[in-house]
């Protein structure tokens, strides 16, 4: 997994709540076999015109000039500005892989749904949580500030503004770890290994129906 | 102290625990389907990593699969290798039981799994997957998991989790007559929210609830996600054991009587402390339609299409406008004037026995309105739709110009041939109404099997309890 440690990036706010994982990549994108390259079709119904197909040459495909993240002012946007609740739905970590194939490595909003935010710090995007208040204060500002960026610090657990506010944030101990050295979560894991196979052995006696072959 | 429910499952699985609280959960099932796990083998193999217990693992495919010519076989040629890169890697890897495309026990995943007595009360469950929730309804933890995670079970056995704060929702009845366990799911997500449960793990309790079939526990447990919840669970009860017992991989014999004392156990104590509590009167529930596109927008058979400026804030103002834009839904319309153009009775939601009879008991000699163009029958499994044929379910769904189809995901998310076309509006038994949910431009409105039968007869949705 990709480390993140700090990040200055160009902000795109997607003003919308309850976005869901199904429009963060629709499913037929979902036949891939493959992890990689699913940053075309992120947000695709919303995003083009015509319908969506996997094997498309997207960059031939009619863009929507009305969906945020397709101005010009937005291109190369590293961060995403978003509201309430946001990859609530399906599990398919599609949704974090489309996302950070299309280029984004944070996100920022009030809430996220509980899988989705799981899954992000599996795959180096870094979700961060705010205060409505300060989630408003940013929209506003991104919204009249061409070229608006943010830095993010995640050693610091900060997010600072332009005009030089810092917004400190809350992370998990072990997932910023994990984040700042881009550990294998498996690897991990398996220095318990031991435990894990004492933990089985135990269990084999006291719920053997559990090990029905 | 007492414990919840939750306190009992999580501690009888805890292996290690890091010092932020993050914990390494043991994972007694873990289902495997086509859509979310080939990432997870490929990467298996690239770091020459072989599965910890196979037998902990049961798969199938069900996402992508037909649900009618099945001489064909799987015509999409992405849907067919996407199917046969399961069948290879179940081949290589091994399992406690595959279930193929085509299998007399193939089916849809959280519907397979209890059906075979392969999900037990207490067990951790784990799914690439988010309606994972739905063997809750065994007193099981059942998490719904990224591919990232899929591939982390199937390495270490274990699940990287934080406890999650409890939630009780306590629903008392008796619920009216044509009200059923999808009505309880949307009447609570209606009142909390798509987000209310997010950090909660819901214990579903109260009267209602223990007089739901395991069908029924199943549906509301399945629906938790949509609340926010990753996990909901219901206690054990004699309705529990009985539906156990005798199922392919239910212990028996001197183990079954060890289980059963176990599983007796797998309820909240007396004075059980739950950090949040939600109390339902079920015996208020009406039959629920959603409008909107998303779970929450969801009013009952009586209500009406809301208006933007009925809502304060202004995100969800404008979430509103924007829904009803999509919908083609004008405010103030009253739900029984809207209509549909196709009925979709399935998914892992409302695809059990249960569901397709009380299905058929509306449809049972009436007809389906010419106006609607298809409605869809699809059972959750090929061990339902055999069940459901036993008892003549077919011939009356066929009668009322039903369709009768092959078990499978179909239909709620489209990922087969099954879909909406842009601007069709269904009645569907399935659990999201996400824009393109069904088919790019597909307008879904989440009801009740009994209530999804009753709009394909009227031809628009119509209050199952006054059909003539």
């Amino acid at each position: 997994m990709r480390a993140f440690t700090q990040l200055d990036g160009l902000v795109a706010p997607l003003d919308r709540a309850n976005v869901d994982t199904d429009a963060i990549i629709p499913k037929q994108f979902l036949k891939s076999i493959k992890r990689a390259g699913f940053g075309p079709n992120a947000f695709d119904e919303w995003r083009y015109l015509d319908r969506g197909e996997p094997g498309q040459d997207c960059a031939k495909r009619p863009l929507n000039p009305d969906f945020v993240l397709n101005q010009p002012r937005y291109q190369g946007a590293a961060i995403l500005l978003t509201r309430d609740n946001f990859g609530c739905g399906s599990s398919r970590e599609h949704a974090p892989w489309a996302l950070e194939d299309y280029g984004f490595r944070a996100l920022i909003g009030t809430s996220f749904a509980d899988i989705f935010f799981n899954n992000c710090f599996k795959n180096g995007l870094l979700p961060i949580k705010l205060p409505a208040v300060e989630v408003d204060a940013l929209f506003e500002l991104a919204l009249a500030t061409p070229g608006f960026r943010l830095k993010i610090d995640l050693a610091a657990q900060t997010v600072t503004r332009p005009d030089g506010k810092v917004l400190p944030f809350d992370v998990d101990p072990f997932r910023k770890e994990c984040l700042l050295n881009g550990w294998d979560d498996i690897g991990l894991t398996l220095r318990h290994a031991e435990n894990i196979r004492e933990f089985e052995a135990r269990r084999r006696i006291d719920q053997p129906w559990l090990f029905a072959q | 102290m007492p414990k919840t429910l939750y306190d009992k499952l999580w501690e009888n699985h805890v292996v290690h625990i890091e010092e932020d609280g993050t914990a390494l959960l043991y994972i007694d099932r873990h289902l495997v389907h086509e859509v979310t796990s080939p990432q997870a083998f490929e990467g298996l193999k690239l770091a020459g990593r072989k599965p910890w217990r196979i037998s902990s693992i049961v798969a199938t495919a069900d996402h992508n699969t037909p649900t009618d010519h099945w001489d064909e076989g799987i015509t999409d040629p992405v849907s067919r290798q996407q199917v046969e890169t399961l069948d290879a890697n179940i081949r290589e890897v091994g399992a406690l039981a595959y279930f193929p495309f085509k299998d007399a026990r193939q089916g849809i995943v959280h519907v397979i799994g209890p059906e075979n007595g392969a999900t037990l009360p207490g067990m951790t469950v784990v799914c690439g997957d988010s309606h994972t929730s739905t063997h809750g309804a065994f007193a099981c933890l059942a998490h719904g998991i990224g591919t990232s995670e899929v591939e982390h079970v199937m390495a270490t056995q274990c699940l990287l989790q934080k406890k999650s704060k409890t939630m009780l929702v306590k629903v008392d009845g008796p619920l009216g007559k044509g009200v059923s366990a999808k009505d309880i799911a949307l009447a609570l997500i209606g009142r909390i929210g798509t987000a209310g449960g997010t950090g909660y793990a819901i214990e579903f309790g109260g009267s209602a609830i223990r007089g739901l079939s395991m069908e029924g526990r199943m549906t509301l447990c399945n629906m938790a996600i949509e609340a926010g919840a990753r996990v909901g669970f219901v206690a054990v009860d004699q309705t529990t054991i009985d539906y156990l017992k005798g199922r392919p991989f239910s212990p028996q014999g001197e183990l079954w009587d060890r289980a059963v004392a176990y599983w007796r156990t797998l309820v909240s104590d007396e004075g059980a402390r739950f950090d949040a509590t939600v109390e339902i009167d079920g015996r208020a529930i009406q039959p629920q339609v959603t409008w909107g596109t998303s779970p929450e927008m969801v009013t009952d058979i009586k209500g009406q299409v809301p208006a933007p400026e009925d809502f304060a804030d202004p995100v969800k103002r404008e979430g509103v406008a924007r829904a009803l834009q999509y919908m083609g839904l004008t405010p103030r319309t009253p739900i029984e004037q809207v209509k549909v153009d196709k009925v979709f009775i399935g998914s892992c939601t409302n695809s059990r026995i249960e569901d397709l009879r009380e299905a058929a008991a509306v449809a049972k000699g009436r007809r389906k309105a010419d106006s609607v163009r298809q409605v869809l029958v699809v059972p959750g499994s090929g061990l339902v739709k055999r069940q459901a044929e036993a008892e003549g379910l077919d011939k009356v769904f066929i009668a009322a110009g039903f369709e009768w189809r092959e078990p499978g995901c179909s239909m709620c998310l489209a990922m087969n041939a099954d879909r909406l076309e842009p601007g069709e509006r269904c009645a569907s038994t399935s659990n999201r109404n996400f824009e393109g949910r069904q088919g790019a431009g597909g307008r879904t409105h989440l009801v009740s099997p009994a209530m999804a039968a009753a709009a394909a007869i009227a031809g628009r949705f119509a209050d199952v309890r006054e059909l003539p």
